[in-house]
């Protein structure tokens, strides 16, 4: 295939944890312009079909750059350290405990008096260890010792951990609303 | 006016406007629109009347009436008068029931189309999208006899909410109908392309649709001519019937009745539909009706309407909320509310919608007709009349894909609101030693039971090598094109083998199906079959060289060896001349040879544009 397969390269972007995203949304923008099936919808099937190609490939690189979590996983992929595997654990007994902590603490809102109130307390509190990490990770997974880069995969998987919490709490704000 | 004379089918020469329109198939009633003089409109039939009631009236010996007759017809012949089939589109025999005591019909199973419901009428069993097919029959005759000559496509909208099996439903009606469908676009999508281009509006946009049958919400953000729809949600069976639906069952219980013999709901049902739409100017209306032998009058205000539809228009509100979180946009952050859909015309729900987002939300280009608008301008777009137009549709999956796993749980391969087109590929492994087969089951939904989801597909992977436990490797992908249809391949990597695929839609035809109907559908049969291969084969030869020319034109020079050039060049002298043959077998093949031939072109011309593109945006960014 012609396009790009870095995705980095593919937006012309430094190859960094950090991202100007809005320069990352207008060249998306452009890009769409002109690899888009739309433009070439009065032309062949096979043209058609290259660009459906080329968008979905363009639309995984976006997915992927935009989001922290997601892009963190590609940068330590481009530098060798395999994410797929599920067989990486968290041996951080501390931060384990802090997760089942905040899952009760989560479970008792549902029955409380003033379930908004505490499940903003909570998001708060997530918001803050999440920035944390996020800030350890954006070090980590900059450089290029091996040691260094395998402790960046551990921030990542505990960012997962934080992010499967955040959507939870989400998703009880949504119930809470819904009544 | 000059009639352009071209053979039925084929496109139009290079540098004319080529003749398409956009379709609003909608559950009450349908549009049509096109661009003329760069000005885009709706369609009026012989008496200047721009709507087309959804309706569809079956009689033994004529032909279907469609539209205002066989809607007056409806209350008379109620069963085989079908109203809001869309309703029904893309729907198991299941599903159907469940709307059963709101549809007065007899429903059939299909010998051929497990699963697929169809209608008994008095010209025989027909299913939703033969019946579709024939309200886009008559549009696309109405497009004809207003622009002198034969259409070369169309953009069909369809709700952004409508599932794959919905959507495959609409395109398979078009196809039936003898439409090239040029794009399926979300009907929200449209009205936004109709008001944000008149508009010239930039910014965060929310567009509520609230139809006949349907309701969508999307969340799009607008930038120089980009239309990139961040998130889009809604309930594919919510809309204005039901608002007909509380006023029926709130008569009902004025005269103590509970159950209502078939013959007369459809009666009973206009009497609902008038008093909304008389509530709409008036504080309160007076109804008469007589219903099982009773007569009853009454009188409804509007402040009871407004009382009985009020759990429904919450409902719907409860969508917007999560469609906003989806996109992760707050409602202070949206500058502007769109109102489409002729259900938006009942002031509670403008009330409603108003207060939920504390912004006046705008009516300004008619609602029932803006969809149909914005799909005609994307047609013309679509159709090549405006190389230049910087207009752009990006658009997301509604409900996410994904595939059963053991223990009847949905395992998700994309995501809900996923822009389009994407591909995403799942590996899976055999469970036991020596399995050569594996089922697989495509389901759409947000729900973790197979159960509670859409089942799309179900196909089984055979001829896998035997192997232990666990060695096998079978890759699903996903492809979602651009208009939000759904294609699935299997295949076992760890032999290498790959392994033949039967894709068996759940509710939908199969491809052979359409065939058959589309061949049945002709007088001659056999013979209007093969022409229409032939000329489907020579427009498609005419579109190759004639963009192949443009881009040699463009950028041969620039890209290519001047070898290069004449090697393509010869090819397309080829094409012509095999293309203005009649065996469609060999223009096939010879379109196949010229695209091969051009590949590496194409493939310089797309590294060009990426290269533009960011280029481009150097110097603006400075």
């Amino acid at each position: 295939m012609a396009i790009e397969q870095n995705y980095f390269l593919l937006f012309d972007l430094p190859q960094h944890f950090t991202v100007d995203t809005a320069l990352l949304s207008e060249r998306y923008r452009s890009l769409q312009k002109e690899l888009h099936p739309d433009r070439f919808a009065h032309q062949g099937e096979r043209e058609q079909l290259r660009a459906v190609q080329a968008t979905a490939h363009l639309n995984d690189a976006m997915a992927t750059l935009k989001s922290p979590l997601k892009r963190a996983a590609y940068l330590l992929k481009l530098k060798g350290i395999d994410t797929d595997s599920s067989s990486i654990t968290i041996a951080d007994g501390k931060f384990l405990m802090q997760q089942m902590l905040l899952r009760e603490q989560l479970e008792e809102i549902a029955g409380s008096a003033t379930p908004m109130d505490e499940l903003e307390a909570l998001l708060e509190q997530v918001q803050i260890s999440e920035a944390e990490l996020k800030g350890l990770l954006a070090t980590l997974v900059a450089s290029d010792d091996r040691d260094e880069l395998q402790q960046a995969l551990e921030m990542l998987r505990k960012l997962q951990f934080f992010d499967k919490l955040r959507h939870e709490i989400e998703l009880l704000e949504d119930q809470l609303a819904d009544v | 006016m000059l009639l352009q004379i071209a053979e039925p089918g084929q496109s139009a020469k290079p540098h004319q406007h080529k003749l398409a329109v956009g379709i609003d198939l909608g559950t009450t009633n349908s549009l049509l629109a096109t661009v003329r003089s760069g000005q885009a409109d709706t369609l009026p039939d012989l008496e200047g009347r721009h709507l087309l009631p959804s309706v569809v009236r079956y009689s033994a010996e004529a032909e279907p009436s469609v539209g205002f007759d066989a809607r007056a017809e409806a209350a008379d012949d109620p069963f085989n008068t079908i109203v809001s089939v869309k309703r029904l589109m893309g729907r198991g025999l299941d599903d159907v029931k469940r709307l059963g005591t709101e549809l007065p019909y007899d429903f059939v199973e299909s010998g051929v189309d497990a699963g697929m419901p169809y209608l008994k009428t008095a010209a025989g069993d027909k299913s939703p999208v033969q019946i579709s097919a024939d309200i886009l029959k008559v549009l696309a005759q109405r497009g004809r006899e207003a622009l002198g000559d034969e259409l070369v496509g169309a953009v069909i909208t369809v709700p952004a909410y409508f599932d794959d099996a919905q959507r495959q439903a609409t395109k398979d009606a078009a196809k039936l109908a003898g439409i090239n469908v040029l794009r399926l676009l979300s009907e929200p999508t449209a009205a936004a392309v109709a008001y944000g281009l008149d508009h010239a509006a930039e910014g965060t946009f929310a567009v509520y649709d609230l139809g006949g049958g349907t309701f969508d919400i999307s969340i799009l953000q607008l930038n120089r001519g980009v239309f990139e729809v961040l998130a889009t949600g809604g309930d594919s069976a919510l809309g204005g019937d039901d608002f007909d639906h509380a006023i029926a069952e709130w008569v009902m219980l004025q005269l103590g009745l509970t159950e209502l013999p078939r013959e007369e709901q459809r009666r009973l049902f206009d009497l609902a539909r008038e008093a909304k739409e008389t509530l709409t100017d008036q504080n309160q209306t007076e109804l008469s009706i007589t219903l099982a032998g009773q007569s009853w009058q009454g009188v409804l205000t509007r402040e009871q309407f407004n009382e009985l539809v009020e759990s429904k228009i919450k409902q719907t509100l409860r969508a917007c909320r999560r469609a906003l979180k989806d996109a992760d946009v707050a409602i202070d952050d949206v500058n502007e509310v769109v109102m489409v859909g002729g259900s938006t015309r009942v002031p509670h729900v403008r009330t409603l919608v108003e207060g939920f987002f504390g912004n006046v939300p705008h009516s300004e280009i008619d609602p029932d007709r803006v969809v149909a608008i914005g799909a005609a301008i994307q047609a013309d777009v679509l159709a090549g009349n405006k190389p230049d137009a910087e207009m752009l549709l990006l658009d997301v999956i509604p409900l996410s894909l994904g595939l059963e796993t053991m223990g009847g749980l949905v395992e998700k391969v994309i995501d809900r609101n996923t822009p389009i087109p994407v591909a995403r590929a799942q590996e899976f492994t055999t469970y036991k030693d020596g399995q050569t087969a594996m089922v697989i089951h495509v389901l759409q939904g947000e729900r973790e039971l197979v159960d509670n989801c859409r089942s799309l597909a179900r196909f089984e992977l055979r001829g896998i090598p035997p192997m232990a436990a666990g060695n096998a490797k079978v890759r699903v992908t996903f492809q979602v094109d651009a208009d939000g249809l759904l294609g699935v391949a299997a295949r076992e990597l760890g032999s290498g083998v790959e392994s033949a695929v039967e894709v068996k839609p759940s509710y939908g035809l199969a491809d052979d199906e359409i065939a058959r109907m589309i061949k049945e559908s002709f007088s001659h049969a056999e013979e209007d079959h093969d022409a229409r291969t032939l000329r489907e084969q020579q427009v498609e030869a005419e579109r190759l060289v004639e963009a192949l020319e443009a881009a040699l034109a463009a950028d041969g020079e620039r890209l290519l060896t001047a070898e290069d050039c004449a090697v393509l060049a010869q090819g397309i002298a080829q094409l012509k001349v095999i293309g203005s043959g009649t065996d469609h077998k060999t223009i096939a093949k010879g379109i196949e040879v010229l695209s091969a031939a051009s590949d590496e072109f194409a493939a310089r011309r797309m590294d060009d544009g990426i290269r533009r593109a960011l280029a481009g945006h150097k110097i603006n960014e400075i």
